[in-house]
């Protein structure tokens, strides 16, 4: 195992030993077994969303979130400590938190756009779990191009009136608030936007109105979100009426973990790539052995050996290229590898889960339902959700956009 | 053991690697290069070795062929990541020299740890060039596999055979000569101007190196010359593999930066339809992808090389992986860095087919993709029952 000593400084040092200190006597016991709602179909079972507020609350206190952060807005006031943790958390393999709308990027976009009211009013109580939040981007008439905004926020007095609708919003069901983007002016397209945080479960049955909208999966993990006269003080905003746009930009940087906050970051997520052991057996070279195919095992077949080395080496590929992303002198832009990181991680995803349905063959056609599907239906559901990974947050095609104009200076694309 | 998260790639990595741009930007730039090897685009022009041998006695002074010699035979004893860094920018700059074919031949003198292999790495520190015969004629990348003999007495070694796929024959003054003898295989250095040692140059594609085969008719070798003794010779490949795939590996990143940066700035000034084509999806895309899977290569380089220095038992694996991925991009960084270039690009004036050759060269060298995963399975899955 790696200590990380070669890079670690003496606050690091020392907050890396407080936090296994601290995570060996505060680990959380297992889940709950349901992860699927009795009373709202495709929702999340409540105690799971439970178990990990539960969670989140607790790592909060023992001062693994928001290390970073200043102490003033309930940060830790530490330096480059959020990594440890989340590092050491996933060492211990505990929960995830839930929601990364506060955590990867709305604690960070309020760090740089929210005024000192903004700032002390929300940061801590998202840092300490007190107050769950979604993102409204999306319209139905928004996705790739963001800029379409099409909700309206009115000036009316000192308070504005929100109008409009929003479209794939995760998390609304759980959120108390939201970061939202909209038109404050209908005749300029990019200057004419302006966002606020606006309060989303005070108002519900009344000017809000949250939909689930069911997946291709089955799941309705996400949400439209109607606003009718919504009212809000003028002190919600952030930054400047018509500067909605560069603060959506703030948002995005750190929704695609490119921003200079780190995002705090429970288990349950790939080890961080500091370790260089030999992978443990994949899951799929475990399928390939319980799989036949012209009458052998599928493991012994050239064919998917050599498609599953494929993703094999493009897995490890993605885990080196985040850890070469912390060595300066092997990096040559400092967005290069910073932008690429959803892209490969979501195509490697669904890639990997189209082929563990060609190597579960026939057994691919059976859901998570049947008792005879191969590894209980995970391949398929995994290929079907892992279409949300390379569609969400900016499509693949936007993604390759932003990587050809940012980093290689190619021209805007239309 | 472990690995530092930061590859251990030092200060020093860096100075070097840095040199190593400067350095090959001045002397061997595009225009020096097409002029050094392009003369003669005629398919069946006599096999060639054009390179500057000025240039290389500048590099020697700048200590390039001891970077990766051990300290105890005279060397700079540089870690592999830092010699994985000199040898990307030798691919980015196309550089033709005996460098390569010299490290690689030092990583096998390395592995055999014997006084006739400590002896032959000192003189590679001084400056000296070595290439590996090792491949016989049908290609085999497997260490035990060769088409020369050995006949072994005590006052010597008799060597008969032919040696095939022996990169930079025409530039070095040595070989490292793998051969069968009945006490197994054995590795043996061998002047180039031995009496009986004939180097015949392959007719090859690549424009930035040489290639050769040779034969050894009755080639008598003093015993100081064993640099592994019979039965030893296969076990020193072996250990030596992970470096030599994870430097053909590097010299492939290195020239796959120059296709995309070149075609980068193709795209963003060749102007068709009113627009710069680097405009449209359809030439952005994939130049982004050539970009994901240099990076992809690239980490999977320092990754097998940083192995290499810390925990060799897991080098093995990680170093097929670098290969596998380097010779896949390679193929592709090079195909789109034609196909985007247009109709200029299909000339064999405009440069890009240099690096284009190049990477065709390396993209088999030493086994390719499809191998490598073969290989990578043997020790992932198990073996294929029989």
């Amino acid at each position: 195992m790696n200590e990380n000593k070669a890079i670690d400084t003496p606050e690091q040092d020392e907050f890396r030993a407080y936090c296994r200190d601290w995570l060996e006597k505060n680990r959380p016991g297992p889940p709950p077994r349901e992860t699927r709602s009795k009373k709202q179909p495709g929702r999340r079972a409540e105690a799971l969303q439970d178990y990990e507020v539960a969670w989140l609350k607790l790592a909060y206190k023992g001062g693994l979130v928001g290390c970073d952060l200043p102490q003033e807005y309930g940060g830790g006031g530490r330096s480059d400590c959020q990594p440890i943790a989340n590092q050491e958390m996933q060492r211990a393999g505990t929960p995830p938190f839930p929601s990364i709308t506060a955590l990867r990027f709305g604690a960070a976009t309020l760090m740089d756009h929210g005024s000192e009211f903004i700032k002390n009013r929300f940061i801590p109580k998202m840092l300490a779990g007190e107050e769950l939040w979604c993102q409204g981007f999306s319209e139905p008439n928004a996705g790739s191009d963001v800029a379409n905004q099409q909700t309206f926020a009115e000036k009316q007095g000192d308070n504005w009136v929100i109008n409009g609708q929003k479209i794939w919003t995760s998390f609304a069901e759980w959120a108390d608030w939201m970061i939202l983007l909209c038109r404050t002016d209908r005749g300029d397209k990019h200057d004419g936007l302006t966002y606020f945080c606006v309060p989303i479960k005070d108002n519900l049955g009344g000017s809000v109105e949250v939909r689930p909208l069911v997946q291709i999966t089955g799941d309705a993990h996400f949400n439209e979100v109607f606003f009718r006269d919504l009212l809000i003080e003028d002190r919600y905003r952030l930054d400047a009426v018509g500067k909605g746009w560069s603060v959506a930009m703030t948002t995005l940087k750190y929704e695609r973990s490119a921003g200079d906050y780190v995002e705090p970051a429970g288990g349950w997520q790939r080890p961080d790539a500091d370790e260089s052991s030999l992978p443990v057996e994949a899951p799929i070279i475990g399928l390939a052995k319980r799989s036949q195919r012209f009458g052998k095992t599928a493991a012994d077949d050239p064919v998917i050996r050599d498609r599953i080395m494929q993703m094999m080496i493009r897995k490890t590929a993605f885990e080196q290229t985040n850890r070469r992303a912390q060595v300066e002198a092997l990096v040559d832009h400092p967005a290069r590898i910073a932008l690429q990181f959803k892209l490969v991680d979501s195509e490697i995803n669904q890639d990997m889960a189209a082929l563990g349905c060609e190597i579960a063959g026939a057994g691919a056609t059976m859901r998570p339902g049947d008792s005879n599907a191969p590894d209980r239906g995970t391949w398929p559901m995994q290929y079907l959700g892992s279409m949300g990974g390379t569609i969400a947050a900016g499509t693949s095609e936007i993604q390759r956009n932003q990587l050809g104009e940012r980093v290689l200076g190619l021209p805007k694309s239309k | 053991m472990t690995q530092p998260r930061d590859f251990g790639f030092s200060e020093e990595a860096t100075m070097l690697k840095d040199q190593a741009r400067r350095f090959l930007l001045r002397n061997c730039d595009d225009s020096k290069l097409m002029a050094l090897v392009g003369g003669n685009p005629d398919p069946l022009r006599e096999a060639d070795c054009q390179w500057d041998q000025q240039v290389w006695k500048e590099i020697v002074d700048l200590g390039w062929p001891a970077v990766a010699v051990p300290e105890a035979a005279g060397g700079i004893g540089m870690h592999a990541t830092a010699v994985a860094g000199l040898v990307e920018e030798v691919g980015r700059a196309a550089l033709p020299s005996p460098l390569n074919a010299t490290i690689h031949s030092t990583y096998v003198l390395d592995a055999c740890q014997t006084m006739a292999a400590t002896a032959a790495l000192g003189k590679i520190a001084e400056g000296g060039t070595m290439s590996l015969a090792t491949v016989n004629q049908v290609g085999s990348w497997e260490v035990a596999d060769t088409d020369v003999t050995a006949a072994v007495a005590a006052d010597g070694v008799t060597l008969n055979g032919t040696s095939w796929y022996v990169q930079d024959a025409g530039k070095v003054e040595h070989f490292l000569v793998k051969a069968r003898s009945e006490g197994g295989v054995g590795l043996y250095v061998v002047p180039a101007g031995a009496e009986g040692v004939t180097v015949v140059l392959d007719s090859i594609v690549d424009l930035t190196r040489d290639q050769a085969h040779i034969e050894f008719r009755n080639v008598v070798l003093p015993p100081e010359s064993v640099a592994s003794e019979p039965g030893n010779g296969d076990s020193a490949m072996a250990k030596a593999l992970p470096a030599i795939h994870t430097m053909v590996a590097a010299d492939m990143c290195g020239a796959a930066e120059w296709q995309l940066q070149t075609t980068a700035e193709y795209a963003r000034t060749r102007v068709q339809y009113d627009r710069v084509i680097g405009f449209f999806q359809a030439v952005k895309h994939p130049i982004v992808d050539m970009m994901i899977m240099i990076d992809h290569a690239r980490s999977l380089i320092y990754n097998a090389a940083c192995a290499i220095d810390h925990e060799p038992e897991e080098s093995r694996l990680l170093a097929h992986m670098a290969k596998a991925s380097a010779s896949d991009m390679g193929a592709y960084a090079s195909n789109r860095s034609v196909q985007l270039h247009g109709g200029i690009g299909y000339t064999w004036e405009c440069h890009v087919h240099l690096r284009f050759k190049r990477q065709m060269h390396s993209q088999v060298f030493y086994g390719d993709a499809a191998y490598h995963r073969a290989k990578m399975a043997d020790l992932m899955i198990g073996p294929i029952a029989a």
